[in-house]
């Protein structure tokens, strides 16, 4: 059963998400309402996949990737970057900083799906 | 004498019986054969009749399985044509599915509190993730004035944001009107400080206007608008204004119950003085 992390302060996006990743076959959602509460999360359950936001309180979704890809016990985990930030030069940023993928808002829920499969081949 | 001429007449007599039956044999002999080459003919024939009817057989099985495999390939032909059907339907319910979550998610967020706070942040939340605004601001009527006045906004500070007129200007004529208004090119940018958006939805419960979302720039990514779009601003024009009106509504009595409570205590204290 993969479990995927949804990074996001937004809930009405929380929802949307959680919605779109209950269509994939058995994965499990835990949530998190920014990078600290993912970090959290992180150390206390297993991971397969986390979709994160880039413009977050506490802290955002870029330092989390810095954070993520920079941990021995995590740096294989995939992290999917969901914002509303599209600019070339922003997604450049995040996968220089390690991000597997990059999804602009407002998201297509059969994109983020495929996206997601493509990363825990369900 | 007699003797010798009696026994040479026997010979002669069996000797001609001898030769009739070598005759009588060789003729046996000869129908013999004439009798094998006729079973021969005969078995030849009765070969070469097999075989036809076999073709005749493998013919009629073979037109068969032409006929079977026309049938087939006419099914197949169809069965193609429904798959393509299903693919194409399935990619129209996968959109419906999508719009249908949204406008669920939508709904569910806008009615899950009444803080009117809450209910702005929620309006704003749909406004820039679900539709992919990004310089926008929320707008309700202000009944002492008949001013639309800006209560939110994202992407710009409130107070660059002007209050309208009713009647007046794009966002005044929305609020007077009742309909959506939505700029010829959507992709350009709308004029905050001349209250000119690209697109302006009015927050309606019935046809009584409360108000009106004010989009004047849309995310770089977001191209266009698509049907789960303007599925979104019919949602938001009449369950944003219900929830508002509602939070409003909520606001107000529970200062009014505050109010009440308090002169009860008054009330209550005063016969112990």
């Amino acid at each position: 059963m993969p479990s995927i992390l949804v990074v996001e302060d937004s809930p009405t996006m929380r929802q949307l998400i959680t919605f779109a990743m209950k269509r994939i076959a058995n994965a499990r959602v835990i949530e998190a309402t920014d990078g600290v509460d993912a970090l959290k999360k992180l150390s206390s359950e297993k991971v397969d996949l986390i979709l994160a936001d880039i413009n977050m309180p506490v802290m955002d979704g870029l330092k989390l990737v810095s954070l993520v890809k920079n941990n021995q016990s995590y740096k294989d985990i995939p992290v999917i970057i969901v914002t509303t930030e599209g600019a070339k030069e922003d997604k450049d940023r995040a996968m220089a900083i390690g991000a597997d993928a990059y999804l602009a808002k407002p998201i297509q829920t059969q994109e983020l799906i495929r996206l997601v499969n493509s990363f825990i081949g369900s | 004498m007699e003797n010798e001429q009696g026994v040479t007449r026997k010979m002669d007599d069996f000797l001609e019986i001898f030769r009739k039956g070598e005759e009588f044999t060789k003729d046996l002999l000869k129908e013999n054969e004439k009798l094998r080459f006729r079973i021969a003919q005969l078995e030849e024939e009765a070969r070469k009749s097999a075989g036809e009817e076999k073709i005749r057989t493998y013919e009629e099985r073979i037109s068969q399985l032409q006929e079977e495999v026309n049938a087939l390939t006419e099914r197949f032909r169809k069965v193609t044509e429904e798959n393509k059907d299903f693919a194409s339907k399935y990619v129209e319910v996968e959109e419906i599915n999508n719009a249908l979550a949204n406008l669920y998610v939508a709904s569910y967020q806008l009615h899950s509190t009444l803080d009117f706070d809450e209910v702005l942040r929620i309006i704003i939340e749909i406004v820039i993730n679900l539709i992919g605004a990004e310089v926008f601001a929320v707008l309700l009527m202000d009944e002492k004035t008949n001013d639309i006045v800006p209560v939110s906004s994202e992407g710009v500070a409130l107070e660059m944001v002007p209050k309208a007129r009713i009647g007046e200007g794009i966002i005044g004529s929305v609020a007077r009107e009742g309909e959506s208004y939505f700029a010829a090119d959507i992709s350009g940018v709308g004029d905050v400080a001349r209250g000119e958006p690209i697109v302006c939805i009015p927050l309606k419960i019935k046809e009584h206007v409360i108000g009106a979302i004010a989009i004047f720039s849309l995310l770089t990514q977001k191209e266009g608008f698509t049907n789960v779009d303007y599925e979104l601003f019919n949602l938001l024009a009449g369950h944003a204004a219900t929830a508002i009106f509602s939070a409003k509504l909520y606001t107000q009595s529970e200062r009014k119950l505050t109010t009440i409570q308090s002169f009860l205590e008054l009330l209550k204290e005063k016969p112990r003085k």
